[in-house]
């Protein structure tokens, strides 16, 4: 009957090998020239155990980030809890208007809204840390720069093309990117160029200075790697008692062993 | 007095245990299967690795049944499930991670486990059935785990499951229709998960236990086999037992709780200091929703299958590279006949088969970290290779087995006290 099953579903399995070869569906980062800033070897370099820095990273994303960007699997009060916010700052400062301290960490923007104005809804980032690591939020939002011709203004060397503008443009700058055209010899021998990242350029000031602003960006990627997986501010102490018992366990398991086994000969 | 009429001949009668024995054969199935059960007295540590096996088992449904009670096998609600599991119940983090890092726990261990039976020959007759019905608990195992993955409902889940089950797919006359019939749909959906879900946590549990039986069953049956590869039940002492032969219990229980200790040792440093264990363990593309849209950027199964799936890409044809997958598989049933030396342990074998296994274990590691590479240039060259040789290691073995030389096996075996 239907005569195109079998190459069909070879097809379609092989369809689905495809990304194997292809680049995915995520614009990939363009090549850095000889000698230029290898902003891909960039580190967060961010520490969970370290609680101010967390609790600033809770400010920073609640004054910058949550505007367009939800939280949805974080409750206000979790977070006030586990980063030991007290109870009147949190819903001073970080309580979204409208919002009880038990609700989830969501946006007023809906993703309706989102996708008219930027093409594409914002993202919810509560996993962002766990799917693309921190060195990468990291590189993200230290990349952004000016494209005049980009309907945002602005491009960004680990994400081309993003949808989303520099939000914090205030307080990094505007700096601009200087490329260099190189030569790329593809696997069947035709060269094509391509443009190669070289140096970030200062253009418009901002309020910080590049430290500040790194500082900033570390405690925002901080505070996301924390609100990826909130049980590792737990799980390491935890894990060091059972480690310890187990050590214990097993010293004392041997000793029962060595001596049943004494009369085996 | 007059004795009880519960009394057991030959124990003293009264009490709850001449009640109970009375009633069931406790006593009698402690005897036969424990403490009158006699295994080698020269198992080194490769011997760790059965109980082992089973700890895990016991700690995946233990842990599995927690998991069920949060997790919610639907498209629309399973990550979030799983995230519901990681964040607000109580120490359901804990439990998530045991059983996610009990998945690849369970694989490191049984591949130990196989690897010593390659070396002992643990296959060769009398034991070809034994070795058999471990193969089955592979299989069963192998299905448990894939449709496991596919349950948390991530980006990988989704398409790992596409490719999977498009493999059936390739199956001539019968595949398409096979691939929907599985799927429950035309596309991996949520009928798709909700039945892997019946098939993880009912169906497929209740298999392995029944082949883990099976092959414990036999295993009493046969007798273990031993680093030195003879049988202990051709050298009896006066007594009628095995003169190389303990107790089961009392010796190697305890020697087995301090192997539980080791290797909970290494499982919990794992567990509470790198759960996802680079990527390796729990994907950083299984962090984002499944979307039907958009596909990872390299899609590979977790890394207990890539030796597999570096076999499936060996070759450009889709067919064959399905159909070679299988036969690699199917190959280890045959070794109980393959395997035509005159001695069982590698310790007498010759340089031919110590170098062949070598070889094997090369090209098996080797396969599972191309696995996880792209398919393209260097990758595709090594991947042939290690598969000639993957497939050598048997195809061979009737012929190197027989041509080496081999050393002469003791009388009794090698015990150091």
């Amino acid at each position: 009957m239907k005569q195109i099953g079998v190459p069909a579903a070879i097809a379609a399995a092989a369809l689905c090998l495809m990304p194997l070869a292809a680049p995915g569906a995520l614009a990939a980062a363009g090549p850095i020239a000889e000698g230029g800033v290898n902003w891909q070897a960039w580190k967060a370099g961010n520490d969970v155990d370290n609680l101010a820095s967390l609790q600033r990273g809770a400010r920073n994303f609640m004054g910058y980030c949550s505007g367009c960007h939800s939280l949805k699997y974080k409750r206000y009060a979790r977070m006030a809890r586990d980063l030991r916010i007290p109870e009147e700052d949190l819903e001073r400062y970080l309580l979204l208007p409208g919002s009880k301290t038990n609700d989830y960490i969501t946006t007023s923007l809906s993703a309706a809204d989102g996708e008219a104005w930027f093409g594409k809804a914002p993202p919810d980032l509560s996993l962002i840390v766990r799917a693309r690591g921190a060195d990468y939020v990291f590189q993200f939002l230290k990349t952004f720069y000016a494209e005049p011709g980009a309907p945002t203004g602005a491009s960004n060397l680990a994400l081309p093309g993003t949808a989303m503008p520099h939000v914090l443009a205030d307080l990094q700058g505007v700096q601009n990117a200087v490329f260099q055209t190189i030569e790329i010899k593809g696997a069947d021998g035709a060269v094509s160029t391509q443009p190669a990242f070289v140096r970030f350029e200062p253009g418009v000031p901002g309020s910080m200075t590049e430290a500040q602003y790194d500082e900033f960006v570390r405690d925002t990627v901080n505070f996301l790697d924390y609100v990826g997986e909130p049980a590792q501010l737990v799980r390491r102490s935890v894990g060091i008692w059972v480690i310890l018992f187990l050590l214990a366990f097993t010293g004392i398991a041997y000793l029962l062993k060595k001596e049943y086994w004494k009369d085996v000969k | 007095m007059a004795a009880s009429p519960d009394a057991v001949p030959g124990q003293k009668s009264g009490g709850f245990r001449a009640w109970l024995n009375k009633r069931m054969p406790v006593d009698e199935f402690v005897e036969s299967q424990l403490t009158g059960y006699y295994a080698p007295k020269n198992f080194n540590i490769w011997y760790f690795f059965g109980s082992l096996a089973l700890l895990v088992f016991v700690l995946q449904i233990v842990t599995g049944i927690f998991l069920t009670m949060h997790y919610k096998p639907s498209e629309a609600a399973a990550f979030d499930s799983v995230e519901y599991i990681m964040r607000e119940v109580e120490w359901g983090w804990l439990i998530r991670y045991l059983h996610s890092t009990g998945a690849s726990f369970f694989f490191i261990v049984v591949y130990l486990h196989m690897f010593r039976a390659l070396m002992y020959g643990s296959y060769r007759a009398p034991r070809e059935l034994l070795w058999i019905l471990g193969m089955f608990v592979y299989l069963a195992l192998m299905a448990e785990a894939f449709m496991g993955y596919v349950l948390p409902w991530g980006n990988m889940s989704y398409w790992g499951a596409q490719v999977i089950v498009n493999l059936f797919g390739t199956i001539p006359v019968i595949g398409p229709g096979l691939v929907e019939w599985i799927r429950g749909d035309y596309g991996i959906a949520d009928a798709t998960l909700n039945r892997f879900f019946a098939l993880h946590v009912v169906a497929l549990p209740f298999a392995i236990a029944l082949l883990i039986m099976l092959h414990l069953v036999a295993l009493r049956q046969t007798g273990s086999n031993n680093p030195d590869g003879i049988e202990i039940k051709a050298n009896l002492g006066a007594d009628g037992k095995p003169v190389d032969g303990i107790p089961f219990h009392p010796y190697y229980t305890v020697k087995d709780i301090v192997g539980v200790g080791v290797f909970l040792i290494f499982f919990c440093g794992v567990v509470f200091f790198a759960p996802t264990f680079g990527g390796l363990f729990l994907e950083k593309p299984n962090f984002e929703p499944a979307n039907p849209l958009s596909t990872p950027e390299h899609i590979a199964p977790v890394w207990y299958f890539t030796a597999y799936y570096a076999m499936l890409r060996a070759v450009p044809d889709q067919q064959l590279g399905a159909l070679l997958m299988l036969l690699s598989i199917v190959a280890f049933f045959f070794l109980p006949w393959l395997d035509r030396s005159p001695v069982k342990s590698i310790r007498y074998k010759g340089w031919m088969s110590k170098l062949m296994l070598a070889l094997f274990v090369i090209a098996f590691l080797g396969l599972s970290y191309l696995g996880l590479q792209p398919a393209e240039g260097i990758y595709v060259v090594f991947t042939r290779i290690f598969t000639v040789v993957y497939f050598a290691f048997f195809l061979l073995m009737p012929w190197y087995t027989r041509a080496e030389r081999c050393k002469s096996v003791p009388q009794r075996v090698t015990y150091h006290a």
